[in-house]
């Protein structure tokens, strides 16, 4: 269990958001006793983009979440990250596929700079190996619009992979939205016990067709298409698994 | 004094909610309670119930559950009503105003478009440590100007909640025109939502409020009418920038209600009249985050001050009022029928509303609402590579098909007209007047020149000029010069800028809690401020303790001004006379725009 470890890097991560947020001073001479005529306001959301359940045509339905939360103001923030899965029937717990803790620094209007710590395992459980990475990406919103969230992660053994994940809105009506979304997965070295091959490993492409009820709550239902390559692929055929499958989604976006 | 008015209020209120909630909604609500300065029968020159008259005043701060359209909600209260009681001063007067904060926060009221002692500016932080809970403060303010003003809350996000006002001060000699009647007209935008909260969600998710979105069906409307191609470069060019060009207002009428004398549309709030009457009618934006245009349609409106200042009479048929500007108008209504005003939203999300009637109960039309439009070129320039100002002409090298498809601000969406009277061709004439303007031996345009880049011609995003006769900058133009004549000493730019995706606003790139020092002005000296709008949004801005002369090329008769609206890509200039000694605020009176760091302090020394 490293999960302990996120919650010292936690707090050290908070101290250095809220540091760096502190107000400047404007240099005039008002007396100390008086307040500063604009208080900038730290802030703090959380987003599950995806909660949803997975139907897939080959392999086990599976409860899926995509979340991520920060706070902070508006250069610094913390992020907490996490996707992962609980595949049903099969009597393990939950995995998380990442559940990340981030410094992130805005550094273009569109960017933002992340880097910190992962953990990738069960859920508070032994069911899953695990391991822990370092990561650093760049989350931010291509031109065209293009929400993207790039990564690149170092095990504690020294693999390498990286991945990258893009989405975008297209506006039906004003509450209906239709959302493709790709992940890409690649990988410098071959890790047998987390399926993960050398070279290109998976793709992913879906399509959600969401209406937002309010702006906070946005039910939805979608489709799937993934495929592995390579030498991960060989890695699936070894254990039984396809190296293609379609799905089909339903789920729900809440933002808090 | 301030006692008895403390304990007056609530009473009543009371008894007239009982008395409300058995008798429903509607016009009973509606008279009761609304602020005292709402009356319908308005104020003739001797008949003044319910105001706050000076020079002394006590004005008390409540947190208070009050009926807005009908509906429960937290507002902050002065003297118990929402928004506060008008406060008349006389011009000549020494007022002391006599602020008690009974909040469980601290508060400040600040008296926006008065010029007096930087002490009594009410700006915590910089004119004054504010008023703690409990505590009184006396404001003593020397009278020395006339005119239609208003004061509100300058502590953190009040003035959302109601804590506003509208503030007259009676001219001591005859002002240049003559009314039989005046009402005062005063719009808001409320939400029921914690403005905190308001703030939040801007800061967290772009567009929110948003419901006016480009969809699918926008994109095919185009492609029928302006053909695939430019209908795919134009988007193209929006989605590249990562922009919305439906990006009109922050908040809209998704969460607000647009109150008129603190009335929603519903509740038709009634101002009277007797057919034959002049009116003057005194319209001020107190409102947080909405520009609204204005009209009576069957009425054609006498605008005859901006700002609280005379202005030479321009007939208009409509008006666009920024937040914080106050415009007086008058209107003579001969007919013995009822007249809706009507303040739309400029995106067209939602309207206030009332009615001027010869008696209780009238109401005439409501007028179809607009349809929102696009932003283009102008408001796109800014975040283009090479497509400054000096580069209209790459615009105007562009076919014109692709002008209409994304011009404009001068049309409602999908409308084809008024295309002739589009901004482009308006701001080309208006950079080549000022080329020919003289310049000065140092370079700099002479006093009251219109800046090239500069807009006064046109009103702005959404309306069409060919529909109606609409107030534009250019068009006020001062009785006499101003006590100061000097040319300006020096130039002062500043760029208005933000980043939209995060909801951070900013002077220069900087917000204000990244600014190392204030803008210094010389003592006395004679200066010009020219803003430049980067972003894609309007902004008021609004500068405490000294006048604004904004230069719309009317030479030596050039309006003086508190707030001016900056379109967005637009360039403007006022001169000012630094001869208030002090620390002054100096900011975009969007609220929220404000408190996310567009905000500076001015040091006079």
């Amino acid at each position: 269990m490293q999960i302990k470890h996120f919650l010292t890097a936690a707090s050290a991560a908070l101290m250095v958001a809220t540091m760096a947020t502190a107000n400047a001073d404007d240099g005039y001479d008002a007396p100390d006793s008086w307040p500063a005529p604009m208080q900038e306001h730290n802030m703090g959301m959380g987003l599950f983009d995806r909660l949803e359940y997975s139907v897939p045509d080959k392999g086990q339905d599976a409860v899926v979440w995509d979340f991520q939360g920060w706070y902070g103001g508006d250069v610094n923030r913390v992020y907490v990250k996490s996707e992962g899965e609980n595949v049903q029937g099969d009597g393990e717990d939950a995995e998380f596929e990442s559940l990340e803790l981030l410094y992130s620094r805005l550094v273009a209007d569109f960017w933002e700079l992340q880097g910190g710590i992962g953990y990738q395992g069960g859920v508070f459980s032994d069911d899953h190996a695990e391991r822990t990475y370092a990561v650093v990406g760049l989350q931010g919103v291509m031109p065209y619009g293009i929400e993207t969230d790039v990564a690149l992660q170092l095990s504690d053994d020294g693999d390498v992979a990286a991945s990258f994940e893009g989405e975008y809105d297209l506006r039906l009506t004003q509450r209906l939205y239709l959302q493709p979304r790709t992940e890409i997965a690649v990988a410098a070295s071959e890790v047998d016990e987390f399926g993960v091959g050398e070279g290109l490993n998976s793709v992913r492409v879906g399509l959600r067709l969401g209406y937002e009820v309010t702006r906070r709550i946005a039910p939805y239902v979608g489709a799937y298409w993934q495929k592995v390559y390579g030498d991960t692929a060989d890695l699936s055929r070894a254990s039984g698994d396809s190296t293609e499958d379609t799905g089909v989604v339903a789920g729900v976006k809440l933002m808090f | 004094m301030s006692r008895s008015t403390i304990i007056r209020h609530p009473l009543s209120r009371r008894q007239v909610l009982k008395g409300s909630a058995a008798l429903g909604l509607g016009s009973a609500a509606a008279m009761g309670l609304s602020p005292a300065w709402a009356t319908p029968w308005g104020h003739s020159s001797v008949y003044s119930k319910g105001v706050e008259e000076g020079p002394e005043i006590a004005l008390a701060i409540r947190r208070e559950i009050l009926p807005i359209d009908g509906k429960t909600a937290s507002t902050f209260s002065i003297n118990g009503t929402s928004p506060g009681p008008l406060i008349r001063l006389k011009e000549g007067q020494d007022a002391v105003l006599r602020v008690t904060n009974l909040l469980d926060e601290p508060t400040s009221i600040h008296w926006h478009g008065l010029i007096l002692p930087p002490g009594m500016d009410g700006v915590p932080g910089v004119s004054f440590a504010g008023i703690a809970p409990g505590e009184t403060f006396t404001y003593r303010i020397p009278v020395r100007q006339n005119g239609t003003y208003w004061y509100h809350s300058h502590s953190g996000l009040q003035e959302q909640v109601g804590h506003v006002g509208p503030l007259i001060i009676d001219a001591a000699e005859r002002e240049p025109f003559r009314y039989d009647r005046e009402h005062v007209l005063l719009l808001t935008d409320w939400t029921f939502e914690d403005p905190m909260s308001v703030f939040r969600n801007l800061k967290t998710m772009e567009g929110y409020y948003n419901f006016q979105e480009r969809t699918i069906a926008d994109f095919f409307a185009d492609v029928r009418q302006n053909g695939l191609e430019q209908t795919a470069e134009m988007r193209g060019m929006w989605a590249k920038m990562r922009m919305s060009s439906r990006d009109i207002a922050d908040v809209t009428g998704s969460t607000y209600t647009y109150l008129l004398n603190g009335h929603s549309p519903e509740e038709n709030w009634t101002a009277l009249f007797k057919a034959g009457e002049r009116i003057r009618l005194r319209v001020i934006n107190g409102s947080a985050m909405s520009y609204f245009d204005v009209r009576i349609p069957g009425l054609k409106m006498t605008v005859v001050a901006a700002d609280g200042q005379p202005v030479q009479p321009v007939p208009v048929d409509e008006f666009r009022i920024g937040v914080a500007e106050t415009y007086d108008v008058l209107v003579s209504p001969e007919d013995d029928q009822a007249y809706t005003i009507f303040a739309e939203s400029m995106d067209r999300s939602g309207y206030a509303r009332a009615t001027l009637a010869p008696r209780e109960g009238m109401q005439a039309e409501i007028p179809e609402r607009r349809q929102i439009a696009d932003r283009g070129m102008e408001a796109m320039s800014v975040h283009m590579d090479g497509m400054d100002h000096s580069g209209m002409s790459n615009m105007e090298g562009m076919d014109h098909s692709n002008m209409s498809a994304s011009e404009m601000e001068a049309m409602g969406h999908g409308d084809m007209q008024g295309m002739d009277h589009s901004g482009m061709s308006d701001s080309e004439m208006q950079g080549m007047a000022s080329e020919r303007a003289k310049t000065r031996e140092n370079g700099m345009l002479a006093a009251g020149e219109a800046q090239p880049g500069s807009r006064y011609g046109q009103a702005g995003i959404g309306i069409n000029p060919d529909e109606r006769r609409v107030l534009v900058y250019r068009d006020l133009k001062a009785f006499t010069p101003w006590p100061d004549r000097r040319e300006p000493g020096r130039e002062l730019e500043l760029h208005l800028t933000g980043n939209m995706e995060r909801y951070i606003w900013s002077f220069d790139g900087k917000k204000f809690s990244e600014v190392s020092g204030p803008i210094h002005f010389e003592k006395d000296e004679r200066l010009r401020l020219i803003l430049v709008n980067d972003t894609m949004m309007e902004h008021p801005i609004h500068l405490h303790g000294m006048w604004m002369e904004l230069e719309n090329g009317q030479g030596e008769l050039i309006p003086r001004k508190h707030t001016l609206n900056v379109k967005p890509g637009e360039r403007v200039s006022a001169l000012i006379t630094a001869d208030a000694e002090g620390s002054w605020a100096f900011h975009c009176h969007l609220l929220y725009h404000m408190d996310a760091g567009m905000f500076r302090v001015v040091q006079v020394s």
